[in-house]
């Protein structure tokens, strides 16, 4: 085995390091060495997006992205939505408890993050738009309809 | 959304039920604070790895574990004789051949990642490294992967018993009469694939010797009553292994049958250690269990009108090496393979095969999915043989209340496949017009009939505590497992409206073999109607208790109402005591503010020797409709428009019912256009996820769910289950539609655009 290196990045606004492998991947070590476990692991393979995170703001499946790509740079997961203290939960997330848009959960967080990035760059999308941007973070459970109604009624806002 | 009520419905107002409730799981699932079956880790644990056989069939000659136990950090390495009952045997009352399965392989390999052997190491690149390491040397031996292959004379022999797991036959009337006095005979051949549950996430689990000296396992699993099995692999006295759920990121049956559990178990046993094990998705596509492929034959006798009046139908389904559910699931696909059609005379064979393929067992629709593609296709076709629109052959030969099943058992509540039929028809509208060229577009409809509840044989029962708090807050402990439906929010939206409290003042403890009264799996669409009726139970027996208290606290004659939060006399509004009040009176007197109640499931007889008898409690009916466009340059399928309605009886939740019709229905899409694991010579050819293509969000119109709610159902409040039912229609539907579109039959599954082309082109071939 190979010498472990230390990664040092930001991690929703807060630092963070670990000890990693060259070939650790970003999801390995967020939720292995930062607890971070909101970042699923779902297929290793960089399909099905539910380890979807932001990585100095564009959006990357992270076990596609090895650990130490992400020396000195930022990440974002889904926990920076909350901003700490008064518990209230994003209007996204209520948007999301609402229409029912999560089921199992598992591809929730990737969703929401998409979504996000989403607004970001398109304003008011349409459905059609929704579908294509989460293209990418397959869900097994809500058949999509319901994600999209969340997605655009808080997009739409 | 659309939730229809019509008018027979009327019942008492609800307050909670009937409205969408956000229990607490999902508020965690959207924080990304709820953590799943791999998110845990304990001081000190192991990492486990299964070994698998990479041939499909084999003896084993021997297993070197030498390289592997000198690979750093490697702890132990469990063979097959090490497993003190190295046998996982599902108990089914009688059913089949009685073959059992290994948990680990000792001699003999039935199927390419069969596990032979388990290792625990510190982290899980050693593990996976020391798996590696262990070299098995084989004897191949022959084989056989396709059923009807296995059945000849002289077969390979994938078990001594024979390659016949279980040849069910129903019969009912006179068939061969009945086809003498048909006007026309139609056939039909139907094909269908070998699919993965393909949940996002995969099995994964971690377990550990708790202060107890009971072995626990904390799993992503549809069964915590596994831990009876486990305590017999392991020859512990069963109160010595404990089964904990985690809330599953999904499950589809494919959390049903053991996963990681027997290779964790003993892994913790063998160690002593805390031990985590996950599966790679590719692991999961390559070994676990899949849906059968069914092979169905349907020879469909009927009149001048089209009227039907014999249904002789075939099933062979693929069961690969080893029994797990498939005895039920062909059990299953006879009973419903008529579909929701009254057949006077009907013989239905129904049988699962072994081959050295990967074993296949439950997934949602169980069976009964199957078949729907098959019958209504079937019933289109006699449509076509008499010349009339399949709408108006359906709504001539329906099933109603009373009629029988090849079973010979009775309907014995409404049957609402009409009503769903119309409801679809109408939130269609008018046909969509013609589209430009080379693109041709279609409309179909299926409908399907789908059992809730297990058989009735196994006398079904589910057990629910349910108390008031002091404060007047409620809690509910049952052992139902959550993959994700929202199984313990409907239990609290139950408890919630018999007390008269919001949703959010009921917390549910869920899932815990050793902590909550055993309520049964989560499969087979049983959870609402088992611990939702259980919940109900337990909830109203508690409320009689109290309210006997209330009455002598207020002094009254009058009914004892509960409603926000408050108990009090009929016509007094809010006035009266709190909840919490009338909770502590009754301790205080001595009577327990809490119930353990069991519900137990409508009973009945079925004789295995003639097949007949009751089956399932009930049945959930419904229909689907598909608009596509189909390219006819490409083959290339595109869905326009799609509406799926159910009747729920009533819905608990509207929104997770529709969640459920919705994400049913894109389930079946899957399968009807793009969901297939190739398996060549018993060897997974898809065992990548970029390979197992599940529908995208592009790849869907949005799903025009439609909740009927008739009240007629054995759950609560005359619900009925809506797991399983809305997966079933969508292949018939799109194949429908593609036949309106282009006169072209599509049997076989998956529609993928080369099978289309195929199928136009021989349209096109001169002769055909």
């Amino acid at each position: 085995m190979s010498e472990e290196q230390l990664l040092r990045f930001e991690l929703n606004g807060g630092e963070a390091s670990a000890w990693v492998q060259p070939d650790t991947t970003l999801l390995e070590a967020l939720r292995t060495h930062t607890g971070a476990t909101e970042v699923k692991n779902g297929c290793g393979e960089g399909v099905c997006g539910t380890c979807t995170v932001l990585l100095d703001g564009e959006l990357v499946s992270s076990c596609t992205v090895l650990a130490l790509q992400a020396d000195a740079r930022s990440v974002t997961t889904v926990r920076s939505l909350l901003p700490a203290g008064d518990g209230a939960l994003h209007p996204l997330q209520e948007a999301f408890l609402r229409h029912g848009a999560a089921q199992c959960g598992f591809c929730t967080a990737g969703m929401l993050l998409t979504a996000c990035q989403l607004g970001e760059s398109t304003p008011a999308p349409t459905r059609e738009e929704i579908r294509h941007a989460i293209a990418g973070n397959l869900c097994r459970c809500t058949g999509y309809t319901k994600i999209v109604d969340a997605i655009e009624e808080y997009l739409a806002q | 959304m659309t939730t229809l009520t019509p008018e027979r419905t009327q019942e008492a107002p609800f307050d909670v039920v009937g409205t969408h409730t956000v229990h607490a799981d999902f508020v965690e699932k959207v924080k990304g604070t709820l953590a799943y079956a791999d998110d845990w880790q304990l001081p000190g644990m192991l990492h486990g790895c299964v070994v698998r056989a990479q041939v499909p069939s084999a003896r084993i000659l021997s297993v070197d574990t030498s390289e592997a136990a000198s690979v750093r950090g490697v702890h132990s390495i469990v063979l097959a004789a090490e497993v003190p009952h190295n046998v996982i045997q599902e108990q089914v009352s009688g059913l089949g051949a009685g073959v059992s399965m290994p948990v680990l392989a000792a001699e003999r390999i039935r199927y390419a990642g069969e596990p032979v052997a388990i290792v625990a190491a510190d982290t899980p690149a050693a593990a996976a490294e020391a798996a590696d390491r262990v070299f098995v040397e084989y004897d191949e031996l022959p084989a056989v992967f396709e059923p009807r292959r296995a059945l000849e004379p002289g077969a390979p022999l994938v078990h001594e018993s024979g390659n016949l797991l279980v040849d069910w036959r129903f019969e009912k009337g006179d068939v061969e009469g009945a086809l003498a006095a048909s006007t026309h005979i139609v056939e039909g051949t139907y094909s269908t694939q070998r699919v993965d549950h393909a949940y996002l996430e995969p099995e994964a689990g971690i377990g550990w010797i708790d202060a107890n000296g009971v072995l626990t396992l904390r799993v992503a699993t549809q069964v915590i009553e596994h831990d009876r099995q486990l305590a017999e692999i392991l020859g512990l006295p069963r109160n010595k292994v404990r089964v904990s759920g985690t809330f599953a990121g999904g499950g589809f049956g494919g959390k049903e049958d053991m996963t990681v559990e027997p290779y964790l178990a003993l892994l913790v046993w063998k160690t002593g250690r805390p031990v985590r094990m996950v599966w790679t998705r590719q692991e999961s596509l390559l070994a676990r269990q899949k849906r059968h492929p069914f092979r169905m034959h349907y020879r469909t006798g009927i009149t001048a009108d089209g009227r039907i009046l014999a249904q002789e139908i075939d099933i062979v389904g693929d069961a690969g090496a080893y029994p797990l559910l498939s005895e039920r699931v062909l059990f299953a696909g006879g009973v419903t393979a008529c579909g929701p059609y009254d057949v006077a005379n009907a013989r239905v064979r129904s049988r699962a095969v072994f081959t050295n393929n990967v074993p296949t067992s439950a997934f949602r629709g169980f069976g009964a999915m199957q078949v729907t593609f098959a019958y209504e296709s079937q019933i289109e076709r006699v449509a076509e043989a008499v010349g009339k629109p399949p709408v108006e052959i359906r709504r001539l030969n329906f099933v109603q209340q009373g009629d029988t099943l090849p079973t010979h058992e009775e309907l014995d509540t409404h049957v609402g496949v009409g009503e769903t039929l119309d409801a679809v028809l109408t939130a269609l509208g008018p046909h969509p017009g013609a589209t430009e060229q080379g693109k041709r577009i279609g409309r179909g409809i299926a409908c399907n009939i789908q059992p809730y509840g297990r058989a009735r044989f196994f006398a079904d029962r589910a057990s629910c505590w349910v108390g008031v708090e002091h404060d007047g807050a409620v809690t509910i402990r049952t052992g139902a497992p959550d993959p994700g439906a929202g199984q313990a929010a409907s239990l609290a939206q139950i408890a919630a409206e018999v007390f008269g409290v919001s949703a959010d003042r009921v917390s549910v403890h869920i899932a815990d073999s050793a902590l909550t009264p055993l309520a049964g799996g989560t499969y087979a669409t049983r959870q609402l109607y088992m611990s939702g009726n259980a919940t109900l139970l337990a909830s109203r027996e508690l409320r009689d208790d109290l309210t006997a208290v209330a009455a002598d606290l207020l002094g009254t004659s009058r009914a004892v109402v509960f409603r926000g939060g408050r108990v009090f006399a009929e016509g007094d509004g809010d006035a009266g005591l709190t909840l919490g009040e009338v909770a502590r009176a009754a301790e205080a007197q001595g009577v327990m503010p809490h119930r353990l109640s069991t519900f137990h499931a409508e009973g009945g007889s079925f004789d295995v020797a003639t097949a007949t008898g009751k089956t399932f409690p009930d049945f959930t009916y419904g229909t689907h409709a598909a608009e596509v466009e189909v390219d006819e340059e490409t083959g290339q399928i595109r869905l326009l428009r799609y509406v799926a309605c159910h009747d729920v009886g009533r819905a608990i939740d509207p929104v997770r019912v529709e969640g459920q019709i919705q994400g049913g229905a894109v389930q079946g899409i899957g399968y009807a256009l793009s969901e297939e694991v190739e398996v060549e010579e018993g060897l997974t050819a898809s065992s990548l996820f970029a390979e197992y293509l599940i529908p995208a969000a592009t790849d869907v119109p949005d799903i025009e769910a439609i909740a009927l709610e008739i009240g007629a159902g054995k759950g609560p409040f005359g619900a009925r289950g809506i797991g399983e039912p809305p997966i079933g229609p969508a292949p018939a539907a799109v194949a429908n539609a593609v036949a309106e579109a282009t006169g072209v039959r599509l049997t076989e599954l998956p529609f993928t655009p080369a099978r289309v082309l195929a199928a136009l082109r021989a349209r096109a071939a001169p002769g055909s």
